[in-house]
């Protein structure tokens, strides 16, 4: 029972990495961006969620209200941040400073406003208990159908909708896009912010989940969603689900093994062993360079 | 038609109603001069061909029509319309269709969906539908492949989706960048015999080829292209027996 639990946990958490991990394979699919700055949009929907219930907010309000301006900011920051260094065709590696710049600057702007300490936040969902090996799960299990059903309403959208098939072709060949007469800047747009609506959730769950946020809570996190991406194959959703999943797991087998002090060791090494044997992720597909 | 008008001198034909102007086109890729005061018209229902070696500047020129290349200077007109005060993705709306230099299908989508990306622009799912009916009529090595993904198709058929998919968007005129290249003389005998027949469905037609042979059959009117100018024009048939042209381009 106590591996059962343990599984759930880090499907659990897994399940937080994967809401992060769509964004980042959805934006890098697009434009090709690894886009830094999306591990913050996490803590910037945990603080609008801190502010909205801080002011005794309905709970529907601070989690709908969380991803609105969550979407919007992943709108603002490709506009001021990305939009032209894209439309110049930037080298990546410009793309990629101005990434972290933004990630740096919203971890600041974070302190500025609230300070550096964690702030709490109030219990948000109560779930009836549902007991494995006596621990009460329930909020695991919410974190896991959550995160599927995201995933399965992203791949709904990116397959059968008239936009989702646009940001299937803008992800192929922009220029070939545009003379299909899709407007390839609000596919990016509408990207950002489907990707940044979705971190939102995933700040939903993690404040239900561990009841407290701060300003570089981003920064890890991002950095794993991120890894599970690559690792599940970046560009991919059902990639950068199972990568996410895996990598739970994988945290919590090293919790299991009593080595929990390795755990982001773990991350990173699978991040290693993957580049080395499929350096296009679990599911990912190798793409040709066009020179 | 394109028979009738491939006789006429160049003078006459110009009574027609003029579907494109490009007028003193300039476009610098960096410090390169690409394109260096190119002025071509195109009239209604003609097919006119742009031949010229590599290089010569022919796909700059397309890529400047459909809003990909943004020239320095000129001008360039589309059924009255200033297409360089146009956005690039309104282009195809105004009936301005472009089949890219080498095919560019988005080869992890289906052919169906290929197609439907085609007709983007547009709203009337009757119409499209009744279009999506008449391509895969047109071009029906696609029909039976239509849930397959493009990229598995062959590089012919690739090429007859690639016009297919210009077709859905329902174009007044439609632009072929090098449909010809790297397919067999029976598949590119097969291409020609379709760019024909959609041109006698009133589709007026922009071909560049470096298959210039090809091309001076079936075009009424033709502009030889050398790095980035204008080195000859007229009628297609009157270039194919020029000695310059045949040397160059037509293998003596």
């Amino acid at each position: 029972m106590y591996y059962v639990t343990q599984i759930l946990n880090g499907l659990g958490s897994g399940s937080i990495y994967a809401l992060v991990a769509l964004g980042y394979s959805m934006v890098y699919g697009v434009v090709k961006l690894i886009n830094f700055a999306h591990g913050d949009i996490i803590m910037v929907g945990g603080y609008t969620i801190f502010v909205l219930l801080g002011m005794n907010a309905p709970l529907w309000l601070a989690v709908a209200g969380s991803i609105g301006f969550c979407a919007v900011a992943g709108v603002v920051i490709e506009r001021v941040a990305y939009h032209r260094l894209l439309n110049n065709d930037a080298p990546r590696i410009a793309l990629l400073i101005t990434a972290i710049g933004v990630s740096i600057f919203l971890q600041n702007l974070a302190q500025l406003i609230f300070g550096t300490n964690q702030k709490p936040i109030p219990k948000m969902f109560t779930l009836p208990a549902i007991r494995v090996g006596g621990m009460n799960v329930s909020n695991t299990l919410l974190n896991i159908v959550v995160a599927l059903l995201m995933m399965a309403g992203l791949q709904l959208l990116v397959n059968t909708t008239k936009i989702g098939k646009a940001m299937r072709a803008t992800s192929e060949d922009a220029g070939a896009a545009t003379l299909m007469g899709i407007n390839t800047n609000s596919v990016i747009l509408f990207t950002f912010a489907v990707g940044s609506a979705l971190a939102a959730v995933g700040a939903v769950l993690y404040s239900n989940t561990y009841m407290q946020i701060k300003p570089m809570m981003g920064g890890m996190l991002g950095l794993k969603a991120f890894v599970a991406a690559v690792f599940g194959g970046i560009g991919s959703i059902p990639g950068a689900m199972l990568g996410a999943l895996i990598l739970g797991l994988a945290e919590s087998l090293s919790v299991v093994l009593g080595q929990s002090a390795w755990m982001d060791a773990v991350v990173f090494a699978l991040l290693i062993l993957i580049l080395l044997f499929k350096p296009a992720g679990l599911l990912g597909q190798h793409m040709k360079e066009k020179v | 038609m394109t028979r009738g008008s491939s006789r006429l001198i160049w003078g006459v034909t110009r009574l027609k109603k003029k579907m494109l102007e490009v007028s003193d086109l300039q476009v610098y890729y960096g410090a390169i001069h690409a394109i260096k005061g190119v002025r071509f018209e195109v009239d209604e229902g003609e097919i006119v061909t742009l031949i010229g070696a590599n290089g010569a500047g022919k796909t700059t020129i397309l890529h400047a029509v459909s809003g990909l290349v943004r020239p320095r200077s000129g001008g360039i007109t589309f059924c009255g319309q200033d297409l360089l005060a146009t956005k690039p993705h309104q282009i195809t709306g105004l009936g301005l269709a472009q089949v890219p230099e080498g095919r560019r299908v988005f080869s992890r989508m289906t052919v169906k969906e290929n197609l439907e990306m085609g007709a983007y622009a547009r709203k009337d799912s009757i119409g499209i539908k009744e279009d999506y009916d008449r391509v895969l009529t047109i071009l029906p090595r696609l029909k039976e492949r239509r849930r397959q993904l493009a990229g598995t198709l062959s590089g012919g058929e690739q090429q007859m989706l690639s016009m297919g998919r210009a077709l859905m968007a329902q174009p007044k005129m439609l632009l072929l960048d090098e449909p010809s290249m790297g397919l067999s003389p029976l598949l590119v005998q097969e291409i020609f015999r379709t760019i024909r027949e959609i041109n006698a469905g009133g589709v007026t037609i922009l071909l560049v080829e470096q298959n210039a042979k090809m091309a001076l059959e079936l075009a009424s009117r033709a502009y030889v292209l050398e790095t980035g100018k204008v080195a000859m024009q007229g009628a297609a048939k009157e270039l194919a027996d020029n000695e310059e042209v045949k040397k160059a381009y037509l293998g003596g």
